[in-house]
């Protein structure tokens, strides 16, 4: 069956949802009991999830801990899940992001309690689902369900906009599902005029020669939908909205996993499925990746709204994951996914920090703060390393992701690189003038006076955090190793036709006379 | 050796954790702890000095940091003759500061918090110097940046200083990245960024265009860190933060990272011509503009302040030249008597309470003589008076300019060095001679010597001043000093190298600096011209001096606020909320209509589906009909 003779990725992925039905049984008026279940739930999940990264075999791009249980077997949908040196990383990010998240939770949401912890564990299934799934109707199934707890998130513990937040969250990102969904069947049913058989294998999908111009339309639909989900520019407007009204844990896990599962779809689908594409539109992803990197740290500067000027931040950084998978080189590859880990390991952190003094004083607004520092000095001191991580100063983990990205991007063209180089600057501009604003100065506001500083459970959220924060910055080995091997893999699969693109002729000759070719 | 020269770099970084995470605790005896730390990285640098010092090299790597398929970065650490003379100099000057600031910080509320950034910094400093590759430099050269950010805002507070650290970082930013893109080509021409794999094969892989291109990215990275023209505009304002810092990091090591990396770049640069031109004219502009306007100003630490960036200029022109070794020697004995010029600047604000204009000061000698001695001596030095530090090595920058070809700069630097004289005088003279310019003022502050744990430190630093530039002299053929920098940092060979007699070359270093000294005591003492009717006579120029040039004005109004303006109008009100989220919107309203069109025949009623059923048969068989006649 697998290295571990034991279905791991399952447990893993039930877990939580065994966990929502054991919440669901108790009394709504024990918060504190629920709150405690809840947090056991997903620290067990966490430490399940552990033996994947120690019986990790680094040496093989093959799918690891694979579980395959035939489903409907007359159109070959299977139960197949199995992760490789990407996704594993997505499935460790969530197991433990989710767990600080929640214990974000236990005194800032103090209604309905039992309903947003039955939501946490769904939605800690249904993005675990994504990121193990190698059947691609499987991967539909748990994409589409991970919304839900998401939107019921923001929809009930959000902010006063949070209705209309919460519907341009969900049509927008359903609106490009759909286009997957119809590029799913397009696949689904390409495969088997050209193999003759129906699977719905992701890794059999991906060997499955497709004709170029099938391709391009297919490749769009997934570019629009993931696109749509990472977000990139310009298909971004949904975040800040999103951000905004989201609860801290809602905009932790938004940022930290959520919107990883876009960047994990181009890494899943659009690279190794349609390769001649990704070399073809290449330039045009790279391009609006750049858009993005500027765009958003320029728009991200004139925030009055912490949480919106982190959320522009993520567009920046993400365009920066983008860039680095798009430049289709090694290390750009090895640093757009260790920067998806960064994300959500600095950005997550950010959004905590923005939750910790809005639980205290309400406002998310800059200019409601200041000298923060003299009041709630450790809560400054975390603030400033999550700071210094998210503009990638050498030893925290930004830098090692960002310089991977820009040597990847150089790399693939010198331009690429030079534009980029300069982007530091801005995320500079915009990080470090919010940091100033709301914990340097003078104390201005008298509401601030009574500010209490981090408390032990808020301590023993943010700790966790700050370890990988160095960790990945002075020893990012321990992560880069695991990963290689399948990113190796994966720009083979990426450039296995390349040579054929430049001589092949017929890219836009109709489909029929592809068929008839093949007949 | 390996674990001692590792503890060079871990002894300031344990003092900066337990000032740092335990400064509660550690308060009453920050100050000892960190100056301890610092002394034992000074001491334990002392072997692997020596070790150099007969002829090795020492380097050591310690774990894999980047394993990248294109280049694998190691931590390893080295010390050559190059990085021996700033390992020298940065733990040496800086545990001077650090005693020093034991006196100077007392009673500050922030007292562990500024040694635990002043421990960290000399950390980051070290890594910088001591790094054996470019991307370790890196690291330090963003370290060193942070803590000078956190630093110029110690006392966060205060608007100024915060917004001055914030510019700082930024500023340096720019530079960050032209240091980033030079090391981006590094690798890819070289596939490593270790010095021993680089520089060994410059001749053999970069071509003189390549060259050129390196160099000029690496040099944007040094103009930023070590503020030459036109980024230099951070280096004033960063005099907001503590005078020990504004010492140890805004003149001392910090700022003369910039010429280290360029002088430990010396194969890529010999081989670009163009860039060494660069990098020498923007050097001597600097130093001609810098000191114009240290000329005009009347905040003490400002003056010093231009005068620093003046002075770096004389590196860069030193480094530019392809006399590397000339660069690196001023760097030194700049760091004696700039560092303390700072600590003396500080000891007066430590005694005025932090007044910091000359208009307020005078005759400070008589009740001062320590500080008034050593402010002294150490403007001889930075005049260029034989036999202080800064005459041997201002004068070896100087000899190799006109030697090597560079005669316009030969001359910007002596016009330089009569300003210099003029205006470190002008310093003194206004504020330790004369007449207490506020009657009662001192009375009223108590004003007073330092104490001794202030005084001593500047004492050391002092005797270096007056002795450090004597590894200059020439001692039976060879200056010690060239002997041991050129090991590692050759001369660019010049084709037709010109010689001039040393004496003319000396001599007009010397009358220069002279000429200077007279000229501030003809103003400032005799007063045989008012400073004041000189101003009046030359109006314009005097104003623009005196708002330097209006350069930050024109930076704030014609930069910073556009960029802001178009960000925040244009990008975010406009193409943001309205074009971009307006068209999703637009979207979504869109369905929203169709639907409500649509839902027109939706009407529950069966007769009126009837209808339209019978309506659309009849449209139908219609069009058949039509359609079959």
């Amino acid at each position: 069956m697998n290295q571990l003779h034991f279905p791991i990725l399952s447990l893993i992925t039930y877990i939580p949802l065994v966990g929502a039905i054991l919440v669901s049984l108790m009394s709504e008026n024990n918060k504190k009991m629920i709150r405690f279940v809840t947090f056991s739930v997903l620290v067990i999940d966490f430490i399940v999830s552990l033996p994947l990264f120690f019986y990790f075999d680094p040496s093989t791009y093959h799918m690891q801990f694979v579980e395959r249980v035939p489903w409907i077997k007359s159109m070959g949908f299977q139960y197949y899940i199995g992760i490789d040196g990407i996704s594993l990383f997505l499935v460790l990010l969530t197991t433990f992001l989710t767990p600080i998240a929640q214990l974000s939770t236990w005194s800032a949401i103090d209604k309905k309690v039992k309903m947003f912890n039955i939501v946490i564990l769904l939605l800690q299934t249904g993005m675990l689902g994504v990121f193990i799934s190698l059947d691609i109707f499987l991967f539909y199934v748990f994409w589409e369900i991970q919304l839900i707890p998401m939107y019921l998130m923001i929809g009930i513990w959000g902010g006063p906009n949070r209705v209309f937040a919460t519907m341009k969250f969900f049509l927008y990102t359903f609106a490009g599902s759909v286009l997957m969904m119809i590029a799913i069947m397009a696949l689904y049913f390409l495969n088997h005029h050209f193999t003759g058989v129906y699977t719905t294998d992701m890794v059999q999908l991906m060997k499955t020669p497709l004709p170029l111009h099938l391709q391009m339309w297919m490749f769009i639909a997934f570019l629009l939908a993931f696109a749509i989900k990472v977000p990139m520019w310009p298909f971004h407007t949904w975040l800040p909205w999103a951000h905004v009204e989201a609860p801290t844990a809602g905009s932790v896990i938004l940022a930290g996993v959520l919107l990883k599962m876009g960047t994990y779809g181009f890494l899943r689908f659009n690279l190794p499925m349609f390769p001649q594409m990704t070399h073809e539109f290449a330039s045009f992803v790279v391009a609006l990746s750049i858009i993005g990197i500027f765009y958003g740290a320029f728009v991200a500067m004139v925030q009055p709204d912490i949480k919106k000027l982190v959320a522009y931040s993520s567009v920046s950084h993400l365009g920066y994951s983008m860039l680095g998978m798009f430049a289709l080189t090694q290390t750009g590859m090895e640093g757009s996914i260790l920067q998806m880990i960064n994300h959500g390991v600095s950005t997550g952190a950010l959004f905590l920090t923005v939750g910790i003094i809005y639980e205290r004083r309400h406002t998310r607004l800059i200019s409601e703060y200041g000298g923060l520092a003299s009041l709630i000095p450790v809560f400054a001191t975390f603030f400033m390393i999550f700071t210094l991580s998210s503009i990638a100063v050498p030893g925290t983990n930004g830098f090692v992701g960002e310089f991977m990205i820009l040597l990847g991007a150089f790399e693939s063209n010198h331009i690429y690189g030079i534009i980029v180089a300069f982007g530091g600057l801005f995320s500079a501009v915009y990080m470090l003038t919010m940091y100033k604003r709301v914990v340097f100065l003078k104390v201005t506001k008298p509401k601030n006076l009574g500010l209490k500083d981090m408390n032990k459970r808020e301590w023993a959220y943010m700790v966790p955090l700050l370890i990988f924060v160095f960790w990945i910055g002075i020893y990012p080995n321990t992560f880069l190793s695991k990963m290689r091997v399948s990113v190796e893999h994966l720009l083979n699969q990426v450039n296995r036709t390349t040579v054929n693109v430049n001589t092949q002729e017929s890219r836009l000759q109709p489909i029929t006379t592809v068929v008839v070719k093949k007949g | 050796m390996s674990g001692i020269l590792l503890f060079v770099i871990l002894a300031p970084l344990i003092g900066f954790l337990i000032n740092g995470l335990f400064g509660k605790w550690t308060k009453p005896y920050a100050g000892v702890i960190a100056s301890l730390a610092l002394a034992t990285s000074f001491i334990l640098g002392l072997f692997p000095i020596m070790s150099v010092l007969n002829g090795h090299i020492v380097e050591y790597s310690y774990f894999t940091w980047l394993p990248f398929k294109e280049v694998t970065v190691q931590f390893g650490l080295r010390v050559d003759a190059l990085s021996a003379v700033m390992l020298f100099v940065v733990t040496f000057v800086s545990t001077m500061i650090h005693i020093y600031s034991i006196g100077y910080m007392h009673g500050d509320k922030g007292y562990s918090r500024f040694f635990a950034y002043l421990n960290l910094f000399v950390t980051s400093m070290l890594i910088l110097v001591l790094g054996n590759s470019y991307l370790l430099m890196f690291v330090g050269w963003e370290g060193v940046g942070l803590c000078s950010y956190l630093l110029i805002g110690f006392w966060y507070e205060k608007d100024t200083a915060s917004d001055a650290g914030e510019k700082a970082f930024v500023v340096n930013r720019i530079g960050d990245a032209g240091f980033t893109i030079g090391v981006l080509y590094i690798i890819y021409y070289f596939g490593s960024a270790t010095y021993s794999n680089v520089f060994p094969r410059v001749e053999d892989v970069l071509s003189p265009a390549a060259a050129t291109i390196i160099g000029l990215a690496l040099f944007l990275g040094a103009v930023g860190k070590s503020a030459q023209f036109p980024l230099y505009i951070w280096l004033t304002d960063a005099m907001e933060g503590p005078t020990p810092v504004s010492s140890l990091i805004h003149a001392a090591t910090m700022v003369t990272a910039g010429v280290y990396m360029v002088a430990r770049s010396n194969a890529i640069f010999s081989m670009a011509p163009i860039a060494q031109e660069v990098v020498a004219s923007v050097g001597a502009f600097t130093a001609f503009y810098a000191a114009t306007m240290a000329l005009t100003h009347k905040d003490i630490k400002r003056i010093l302040a231009y005068s620093t960036l003046s002075q770096l200029g004389y590196m860069f022109i030193g480094v530019g030249i392809g006399a590397y070794w000339t660069g690196i020697f001023h760097l030194m004995t700049h760091a004696f008597f700039k560092g303390l010029l700072f600590l003396g600047a500080g000891a007066v604000m430590h005694s005025m309470r932090g007044l910091l204009s000359i208009d307020l000061m005078g005759g400070l000698r008589k009740k001062m003589p320590q500080t008034a001695a050593l402010m002294v001596i150490a403007s001889l030095a930075i005049s260029g008076i034989p036999p202080f530090a800064g005459f041997f090595s201002k004068d070896a920058i100087l000899g190799h300019a006109l030697e090597f070809g560079h005669p316009v700069i030969w001359v910007v630097g002596e016009v330089t060095a009569f300003m210099t004289a003029f205006y470190m005088f002008r310093f003194v003279f206004t504020v330790f001679y004369g007449e207490e310019k506020v009657p009662g003022l001192y009375h009223e502050l108590h004003t007073h010597e330092a104490p001794s744990v202030m005084t001593i430190p500047m004492w050391v630093l002092g005797i270096m001043s007056i002795i450090g530039g004597l590894v200059g002299l020439k001692i039976g053929g060879h200056i010690p000093f060239e002997h041991l920098v050129t090991q590692i940092a050759p001369n660019t060979e010049i084709p037709n190298e010109k010689h001039y007699s040393e004496l003319i070359l000396i001599g007009t270093s010397v009358t220069m600096g002279l000429l200077g000294i007279l000229s501030a005591w003809l103003v400032y003492i005799k007063k045989i011209v008012t400073a004041k009717s000189i101003a009046n006579t030359f109006k314009p120029i005097y104003t623009l001096l005196a708002n330097t040039y209006y350069v930050d004005e024109f930076v704030a109004y014609c930069i910073v606020k556009p960029f802001w303006w178009v960000s925040e109008h244009l990008l975010w009100k406009i193409v943001d909320v309205k074009i971009i989220d307006g068209g999703v919107d637009a979207a979504g309203w869109l369905a929203g209509r169709l639907g409500l069109l649509f839902r027109i025949f939706q009407t529950g009623f069966i007769n009126q589906y009837a209808y339209w059923v019978t309506l659309g048969f009849i449209i139908l068989s219609g069009w058949y009909i039509v359609k079959i006649i």
